[in-house]
């Protein structure tokens, strides 16, 4: 299959674009790793809009400034349409012959899950649907974690958080995670795509064929969080491949509304692997009602996923081999 | 001054706006429909469909999206305008506070509408008085044509002080009524405003920036310093920049303030917007019958000019000021405190009351008018008057 849009892990690794050493963000957590392979995928410079939550507070304490390329951040729900502002300036300056038609730059926002799924939501379909020019980054922690670990409506069925915690009554969270994805797919932009940061070369390429298109495009990665799951420091990354093995976290894409399930894992693991790892789901090894409800709502995942894989036209965005 | 001949037109206060905004040709506009301001972005989208405008317009899904857009924009080195109303301003209330303190001079074009609930359309001060700590200057117009005029000045004052600017007009009492814009030629304009230099941008990505760092107990009271500091200079700017707009194309346009047959008045009314204009009336008919009454209208109300109030007020025995709206603090509106604080140093304080009126649209008749000039006389000589007073209401 030809390869239009991977990069080797050597010429990533030489790109090595990324945060500065000293940003605060906690040990472990994978989302520098997510940062470092976005800017490292670009072939143009990049200009970037952050939402307010972790990686805007642990990036840019003021007078640090762990980001290597121009960025902005103004509040916690508006990343797109700030980046929109941005973008629209962009045009408007290269109309008006500020900046010269050649000099490309691409711009990019990252949003939390509480930034992308609930407050932020309205802001990005407004931008997505106007047809900016953008790549929306959602690194995804199922919680807000920046405030100190409160449900959101990415954070799994039967998760304890400090605002659906597990007590005498109610075990977690009883809402499963909303299908971000599918709802950005469903805006009809060129991308959207599912990824995780344990998945390396399936992110880089994605990032990389989002940044190919002129348009809105979506990448969600999956993007474990040590304090807010509760796993040693050194499993982030372990995290993120046992929910893409478990099935809990399918990788995939959505080119033009054609979707394509990028990994089909040959023999998925127990979700309770994934759960088991992780204290916000430990009240669950006394309530199996919860635990298949979890595998009910992966099993339901994949017959959508499945289903919507069986319309196999494509735009065309990679050569098919 | 020159003696130009104007070019005289007949135009709407959202007209005046939209008109003013083509003629800045500013970069970027994202904006939102809201009544009654919604005709500024009806009539300049018509300009970009029509190529009148080199603009990027965005028509965003709300307005704490307009502000933000603009502040991206903005922060990108272009020139931008919104314009928006009431419930639309209070939208925006979180992104204006981030747009003055990160220092982008945005200008928006404001149609004063009262806020609710109960949900009104109609004028009042409410929506912009609840945003006057949000770090913007305020200047609130008379008429359609000082609104024109003012946007276009902001522009510059903004650019120069690197604050965002609000103009005002009245809600449907400006805005839906037809009266005469004297215009500059499109040239002029341009001319006037110049290119916007912009400091930094985010679009610049050789020398990356950070806008808009986390800040905490450690440099964030040194910033707001800077931003308060900054909103005190701009004093000198808004009188620089309005009084060579006047010198170069033949105004007077009052600064901060316009005072209106104060130099023996005993006695003064303080009023803003269109209310001045049926106020001036009032004051010309009770001078008719011999009455030693003024009036000032407040034009700038962020910055507060209050040394010019101080000195204009030193010599009255008694101010009645007018607020279209009320801070339900059981003290009157915003602007009577402000301005009756400002008289506090004074050694002979004038006596003072608050004249809370048109809410929601609540029609501002001459009896009324007359009615406060007579209470404040009555004041003047002594007699003992509530605090506050509501006008125009049935209690």
């Amino acid at each position: 299959m030809a390869d239009t849009f991977s990069l080797s892990l050597k010429e990533l690794a030489k790109r090595n674009k990324g945060l500065a050493s000293g940003h605060r963000a906690c040990a472990g957590c994978p989302f520098p790793a997510v940062v470092r392979m976005t800017l490292s995928a670009s072939d143009f410079p990049v200009v970037v809009a952050n939402a307010t939550g972790c990686m805007e507070v642990t990036t840019s304490i003021f007078p640090y400034a762990a980001w290597p390329v121009p960025w902005i951040h103004s509040a916690f729900e508006n990343a797109a349409a700030t980046i929109s502002g941005v973008e629209a300036a962009y045009k408007a300056l290269v109309r008006k012959g500020e900046i010269p038609e050649q000099k490309k730059i691409k711009f990019i926002a990252f949003g939390g899950d509480g930034g992308t799924y609930d407050i932020g939501l309205q802001a990005l379909s407004g931008a997505a649907e106007r047809g900016h020019n953008f790549l929306y980054i959602l690194y995804d922690n199922e919680g807000y974690m920046n405030t100190g670990i409160q449900r959101s409506s990415s954070t799994p069925y039967g998760a304890s958080t400090t605002t659906s915690p597990a007590g005498k009554v109610v075990p977690g969270k009883m809402q499963h995670k909303k299908p971000i994805v599918d709802i950005m797919a469903a805006h009809g932009i060129p991308y959207v795509a599912q990824a995780s940061v344990s998945h390396w070369n399936d992110y880089v390429k994605k990032v990389r064929k989002a940044l190919s298109i002129e348009g809105p495009t979506f990448i969600a990665v999956y993007s474990p969080c040590v304090p807010g799951w509760g796993y040693p420091e050194n499993k982030s990354i372990e995290m993120a491949k046992l929910a893409v093995e478990t099935g809990f976290w399918p990788l995939y894409e959505v080119e033009y509304g054609f979707y394509k399930i990028n990994y089909r894992p040959r023999n998925p693991l127990p979700i309770e692997e994934f759960l088991k790892s992780q204290t916000r789901f430990a009240h669950l090894l006394k309530k199996p009602e919860v635990v298949e409800g979890i595998r009910e709502f992966i099993k339901e995942r994949w017959d959508f996923l499945e289903f919507m894989a069986t319309r196999k036209e494509s735009r065309g965005l990679e050569e098919n081999v | 001054m020159t003696e130009k001949e104007r070019t005289k037109m007949a135009l709407t206060g959202n007209e005046a706006f939209a008109y003013a905004m083509k003629q800045i040709n500013p970069d970027v506009v994202a904006a939102y429909p809201i009544t009654p301001a919604t005709e500024i972005v009806q009539i300049f989208a018509k300009y970009v469909s029509d190529g009148e405008v080199d603009t990027e317009f965005v028509a965003v899904e709300s307005e704490h999206s307009a502000m933000s857009a603009c502040i991206g924009a903005s922060a990108s080195g272009a020139r931008v305008i919104t314009g928006t109303s009431s419930q639309g301003l209070a939208l925006m209330h979180e992104m204006l506070y981030i747009a003055s303190a990160l220092r982008l001079p945005i200008v928006l074009a404001e149609v004063n509408r009262a806020l609710s609930a109960p949900i009104n359309i109609h004028c009042d001060h409410s929506d912009t008085m609840g945003s006057r700590d949000a770090g913007w200057i305020q200047i609130y117009c008379e008429n359609a044509n000082e609104g024109y005029h003012t946007l276009i000045q902001a522009v510059r004052i903004a650019e120069t002080v690197n604050l965002p600017v609000m103009a005002t007009l009245d809600g449907f009492i400006i805005s839906h009524e037809m009266e005469v814009v004297e215009s500059l030629d499109t040239q002029e304009v341009r001319e006037f405003i110049g290119k916007r230099k912009p400091l930094y941008s985010v679009l610049d990505v050789e020398k990356p920036i950070m806008v808009g760092p986390l800040d905490l107990t450690d440099y964030y009271f040194e910033h707001k310093r800077q931003q308060i500091e900054a909103m005190k200079k701009s004093k000198a700017v808004i009188k620089e920049v309005i009084e060579e707009y006047n010198t170069k194309f033949g105004f007077d346009f009052p600064v901060f303030i316009e005072t209106y047959r104060m130099e023996d008045a005993e006695y003064a009314i303080l009023a803003m917007s269109s209310a001045a204009g049926t106020m001036k009336e009032a004051v010309d008919i009770r001078r008719s019958i011999g009455e030693k009454v003024g009036l000032v209208r407040l034009k700038v109300f962020r910055p507060f000019p209050f040394e010019l109030l101080t000195e204009v007020f030193k010599n009255v025995k008694a101010i009645g000021v007018m607020d279209r709206s009320d801070s339900v603090n059981s003290m009157g509106g915003p602007v009577f405190n402000e301005v009756r604080s400002s008289l506090y140093e004074l050694e002979t304080r004038p006596r003072i009351m608050n004249f809370v009126f048109g809410l929601g649209g609540r029609d501002f008749p001459m009896e009324d008018a007359l009615h406060i000039i007579d209470r404040v006389k009555e004041l003047k000589d002594g007699k003992k008057l509530d605090f506050v007073e509501y006008v125009g209401v049935r209690e």
